[in-house]
């Protein structure tokens, strides 16, 4: 009994107390995060044996350490390096101009019900194409190149920021432009300090969705259409059957995913400071 | 803080019809009234008998079918500030206390160190400094009506309409604020109009009280509050309280119950 009270005085919910004599005791943190970091670990390590000792087909799911071994030599050749950022610019630029597009179009169409119920009927018309299929379309005008994948990526982030952020000025409580109007504010100031702000979670939630498809499309568009970018390093790695440089790719296309999680919670928590409060 | 120039208003047989769903819906009809300079009007009606429409009305947040209101300056709106409070969500859930009490400044031009400085020391003087950079979310719903109302005097406004303020309250914290109210107003005496379901309320509150019936919303009569101020809690125990909230009860509990579906 005496134990247990000692326990509840200092133990905090994320820890618990094992006794495994009267003499010695351990504190043992049940952090989610450091669980699921020893599960991943000894993931790589059964993976790891399996291949090794031939359990698993090393052809197919080469050794996790020959995985690195091939990213180390991929990085000083300098392969891996140029194509993750010929990657990355294309998915950036695409992003940059299809998002801030969506962005602008979802304000207005956000604002003003007039313009929304003229252009909704051609969003809800194109929106559900999927964007990959305009491509040899968008080669046959554009030709094959980076104009054309930037302009199928553009398209990719455009519609989740529009339709988000459309949604997101629209959701705002009527009862915070009755203040505002009140209150005598400028359009300019309803924009900053209600649209803006007001629309803000839900534009951040289409920030996500843009971000994950540009990834995908970036990627798929570079599998039929190039052979540099990490989608053309994968097709080309499936075509002469390298298999580890497949997997390499892989890798670096997951971090790519880590990446933009980690800077969309930091945007925000930098961004959102009142939901972070409401939330906790 | 000087005393603001209150204003007198004249109600001109506003009418508001609006299309809904289900038809056209006569909300106001042919509302009429006068409200002088400082005065405190309590305007007190079931649900649904378009006090609140009448309200942004007189905000200027909505058009009239027709009529109109009108300032004792004799013009529609200009040189005359009124500062609207509503039930609730009235503050800006991304903005901290501070922004939100001095949102009403920031659109009048002060310029930013200014109106800070200004509302930090009048939420001082409310006891809610320690909570300016908190969020409205952080808050209680009484401490955020407060902040609400810090916002309105803040603009030192002419006319204060007020659409049943306090409702989403509990009754404890309602009686608190009522009295912060009688004493605010006290203080900066503009003229208030004050929407309410709660007949003792408007009593309590109102130099006079306009009673509302709804299908169409209009003025059914017109009761002088023969209490002094300064006023407390303590009125609501006095006879004419007691013998004015039945009066009152029974010219509207007819629509209350038909509203209700209620028989007999």
């Amino acid at each position: 009994m005496a134990h247990m009270e000692s326990d509840r005085r200092t133990g905090s919910p994320e820890s618990s107390r094992f006794w495994l004599s009267n003499k010695i005791q351990f504190n043992i943190s049940f952090n989610g995060k450091v669980i699921a970091g020893l599960i991943f670990a000894g993931l790589l390590l059964s993976w790891e044996m399996a291949a090794q000792f031939g359990v698993i087909s090393p052809l197919y799911f080469p050794p996790p350490s020959f995985i690195l071994q091939k990213i180390g030599s991929l990085l000083t050749n300098g392969t891996l390096i140029s194509n993750t950022l010929i990657t990355l610019a294309r998915m950036l630029i695409g992003l940059v101009i299809g998002g801030s597009l969506g962005l602008v179009l979802g304000l207005v169409m956000g604002w003003s019900d007039r313009f929304r119920e003229v252009i909704d009927p051609f969003v809800a018309a194109i929106h559900p194409l999927p964007k990959i299929a305009i491509l040899p379309l968008i080669m046959v005008i554009f030709g094959i190149g980076n104009l054309s994948i930037m302009i199928v990526v553009a398209a990719g982030a455009f519609f989740p920021m529009l339709i988000n952020t459309m949604s997101g000025v629209v959701q705002i409580h009527p009862i915070h432009f009755d203040v505002a109007k009140n209150y005598q504010a400028s359009s300019m100031k309803v924009f900053q300090r209600v649209i803006l702000p007001g629309s803000a979670p839900s534009i951040l939630a289409g920030l996500r969705l843009a971000l994950n498809t540009t990834l995908l499309l970036t990627v798929a568009v570079e599998m039929v259409s190039s052979i540099s970018g990490l989608g053309g390093m994968i097709w080309m790695a499936w075509t002469t059957m390298r298999i580890e440089e497949i997997y390499s790719s892989l890798v670096v296309i997951t971090l790519f995913g880590i990446l933009i999680n980690v800077f969309l919670m930091l945007l925000t928590s930098w961004l959102l400071p009142w939901q972070e409060k409401r939330s906790s | 803080m000087n005393p603001p120039h209150s204003t007198e208003i004249y109600a001109d047989h506003i009418t508001k019809h609006y299309q809904s769903h289900n038809g056209q819906v006569y909300a106001l009809e042919n509302v009429n009234f006068k409200i002088s300079a400082g005065e405190i009007v309590c305007i007190v009606g079931p649900s649904g008998c378009g006090k609140s429409t009448l309200l942004k009305i007189l905000a200027g947040l909505i058009e009239p079918t027709s009529g109109q209101v009108r300032f004792s300056n004799g013009s529609n709106d200009s040189g005359i500030r009124t500062a609207l409070i509503f039930q609730e969500h009235g503050l800006f859930p991304w903005m901290t206390i501070l922004d939100n009490v001095a949102f009403g400044l920031e659109n009048l031009g002060v310029g930013k160190i200014e109106r800070q400085q200004k509302t930090q020391t009048f939420l001082e003087q409310l006891g809610l400094g320690e909570f300016s950079h908190y969020y409205p979310s952080e808050l209680s719903g009484g401490m955020r009506q407060r902040a609400v109302i810090a916002r309105a005097v803040l603009v030192e406004p002419n006319l204060l309409l007020m659409d049943e303020p306090f409702s989403g309250l509990d009754a404890q914290s309602k009686l608190v604020l009522q009295e912060e109210m009688l004493h605010i107003w006290k203080t900066f005496q503009q003229t208030v109009i004050y929407v309410t379901h709660e007949i003792e309320e408007a009593i309590l509150l109102g130099d006079r009280v306009l009673l509302m019936t709804g299908r169409p919303g209009s003025i059914k009569e017109e009761i002088e509050v023969l209490l002094d101020r300064p006023r407390d809690l303590r009125d609501r125990d006095q006879p004419f309280v007691r013998e004015t909230k039945w009066h009152i009860w029974k010219a509207i509990e007819g629509q209350v119950r038909q509203s209700l579906h209620v028989s007999g």
